[in-house]
């Protein structure tokens, strides 16, 4: 009962990466903006927030590290994408594929650096229930953070005005401009967004998580994040439960090991890879069902005037 | 107020001037790097631009370099040319090393140089069917190549790592994770002695010929690029948007595969998990800045090959890590990708007094 109880504590934390950076990524997308560089703003964050957390002992100094290092390459990924009108694929992958080599090359003198040994967390009086309490209240606050978060996105999204406009110019960048509302810096505001949650999932990893630096230790969690978007078919509340599912599926390899199950590491490795693979094709089976949900004009530039 | 207009048409200047300008500004940086870490800026680009060209020597290890970059890149030109954005041929690279490498166990003291081309067949056949895995999800569930393309990429990795550790470890390896050195026969023939080049440059060269034609002298390499430029236009046509699709993965898959072969029994010389040195995503960046046309491609697998060995020289020689390579690449691409909006807009200056309507 107990290993099962800290099986689903560990798929909560692993989920929590996955939703920080894909709910980030879903308002970043439904603004009309796909951002492919999720990958290399997590590993810049990461390494920015290991780094801060070793020089400083502090893990909320490194959170908001990371998520500046986040906002800062998602801001250069706008000023291309959204004033240069340059390829939102192309610029995204730019910025992953440096995104790799810059962290690695900051990291290169953390790799042998160890955190500190930090205190356990426990909701008082809900972390004694049998088994509940194990599996739900021992988390780092961040976990209740991210479910925070998702809330706040829904209220934002569904019940402001400034929610209705951000779709609208996900939807219809023309209509948006044409009633006067500043669509790019909308969209700058939605990309910074992204790349502030993304580099949060990202700091968040190297420092509480894993928690060490290593190079390409993100190993395609950004790129999950984006599947994710798609799987739940940009919907907050999908978004939050597709991570969890994701943090099973990942956290599942380590059960199994443990349990002595005969199928090599490799193969068990490879879990999350295969099955967002195979969740995406059979999500995206239904076109149809993937066009009335996604945001319009998304991948599309739009350059006022012109 | 800096604004930017529409230019009537595509400038061809800018189109040959961009890629050089991305390099200056890269340059730069890189001197502002150099400096930060507190290194002599001139030693820094010695390292980068002169030590990788200075002799005989040096040239033929950036042939070696440039090879499988240049295979992968013109895949990858054809993939993008026709709007498929095949992000994933690093998975494709190795797939073809892990065929090649397994026909290459195969051989034994008496097997005759005619396995050379099984070897290198069968990564060509290793890089096709993964691929294909990627064309056949969009093709049949609307799946995003981008996302499967690249996810294949951890499980090729892990695969590989599976046989290294596993069922394919030398057992004589002192328990390295690594296949026992393939047997001579299989190495492909070197151009000539005291280097490394070997005939793969050659197919390389040979496949920027025919990759040529294919795009600019061939009726199917026009309809692919319609595609790719006009969906609209290429279906008004009757031109099918899924056999180009399918021809550019499996094309482009084709030549990762071949690289992996050609890098495998060429100066690898057996599998080990090294077998993944990046190759896939730097011919990303091959393809773009080489303007996805195979002569272009040339420049852009040297200039990047340049990278790789300024990088390890730059570990060596000045105690930098070796992947400020990774650094450069990426702002290579970023930089490119900038300077590429001078193609098709440019900058005027908005007067002053109608700066309130500008903004």
């Amino acid at each position: 009962m107990e290993q099962y109880a800290l099986l689903i504590a560990a798929t909560l934390n692993a989920g929590t990466v996955l939703a920080i950076a894909a709910l980030g990524l879903l308002i970043n997308e439904k603004s009309g903006i796909v951002n492919l560089g999720a990958e290399g703003m997590m590993l810049c964050a990461a390494i920015a927030g290991f780094a801060t957390v070793v020089h400083t002992g502090n893990d909320w100094l490194g959170f908001a590290a990371g998520m500046g290092a986040g906002a800062v390459l998602a801001g250069l990924f706008a000023l291309l994408v959204i004033w240069l009108n340059t390829n939102q694929y192309a610029t995204g992958l730019a910025l992953s594929l440096f995104g790799a080599g810059f962290s690695a090359f900051v990291g290169t003198r953390y790799v042998q650096e160890k955190l500190p040994e930090r205190p356990h967390f426990a909701v008082p009086g809900l972390a004694d229930i049998p088994f509940i309490g194990p599996a739900l209240f021992k988390q780092h606050p961040m976990v209740y953070i991210a479910i925070a978060v998702t809330v706040g996105i829904i209220w934002f999204l569904y019940r402001t005005r400034a929610g209705l406009v951000l779709r609208s110019v996900g939807e219809s960048p023309e209509s948006a401009h044409a009633l006067g509302y500043p669509v790019r810096r909308i969209r700058l505001l939605a990309v910074l967004f992204g790349g502030a949650m993304c580099g949060l999932a990202g700091a968040y990893l190297a420092v509480i998580y894993t928690p060490l630096w290593v190079e390409g230790m993100v190993a395609g969690k950004g790129w999950i994040a984006l599947a994710l978007t798609t799987f739940a078919t940009w919907r907050p509340l999908r978004v939050l439960f597709g991570a969890y599912l994701f943090g099973g599926v990942t956290m599942m390899q380590f059960h199994l090991q443990s349990q002595g199950v005969d199928i090599p590491s490799q193969f068990l490795s490879m879990a999350p890879y295969v099955a967002t693979i195979v969740v995406l094709a059979l999500i995206s089976r239904n076109p149809t069902w993937i066009r009335i949900n996604m945001p319009a004009s998304i991948g599309k530039p739009f350059y006022p005037g012109s | 107020m800096l604004k930017l207009e529409a230019r009537p048409q595509a400038s061809k200047f800018w189109g040959i001037a961009s890629p050089l300008l991305a390099l200056a500004i890269t340059v730069i940086i890189g001197i502002g790097i150099f400096l930060l870490m507190g290194k002599d800026p001139v030693k820094g680009l010695t390292v980068f631009f002169w030590e990788p060209i200075k002799s005989a020597y040096a040239l033929s290890e950036l042939a070696v370099k440039a090879t499988p970059l240049l295979l992968i890149a013109l895949g990858l030109a054809v993939c993008y040319r026709a709007n498929v954005w095949n992000i994933g041929a690093e998975g494709q690279f190795v797939v073809g090393a892990i065929a090649a490498g397994g026909v290459a166990l195969l051989a034994d003291k008496s097997t005759g140089p005619w396995i050379i081309p099984l070897v290198v067949l069968a990564g060509v056949l290793g890089g096709m069917l993964w691929a294909a895995l990627v064309a056949l999800l969009r093709d049949r569930f609307n799946a995003s190549e981008i996302l499967v393309s690249l996810m294949l990429v951890y499980v090729a990795e892990l695969v590989l790592a599976y046989l290294v550790y596993g069922p394919w470890k030398d057992p004589n390896g002192y328990n390295f994770p690594q296949t026992k050195t393939f047997e001579k026969v299989t190495q492909i023939p070197r151009l000539m002695d005291g280097s490394r080049v070997n005939v793969g440059l050659l197919v390389a060269l040979f496949g920027v010929a025919g990759m040529w034609i294919y795009m600019f002298r061939t009726y199917i390499g026009f309809q692919l690029q319609v595609g790719g430029l006009a969906p609209h236009a290429a279906k008004y046509a009757g031109f099918s948007s899924r056999r180009a699709l399918w021809t550019a993965l499996l094309v482009s898959g084709g030549m990762a595969g071949l690289a992996g072969a050609i890098e495998v029994a060429g100066p690898i010389g057996q599998l080990t998990p090294y077998v993944p040195a990046g190759y896939g995503f730097a011919a990303i960046i091959v393809a773009f800045v080489g303007r996805l046309h195979p002569v272009g491609i040339v420049f852009s697998a040297v200039l990047m090959s340049m990278f790789y060995i300024g990088g390890e020289l730059a570990q060596s020689r000045l105690g930098l890590p070796k992947s400020l390579t990774g650094v450069f690449q990426g702002l290579l691409l970023f930089t490119l990708l900038a300077c590429d909006t001078l193609i098709a807009y440019r900058i005027r200056r908005t007067v002053a007094a109608k700066a309130g309507g500008a903004k």
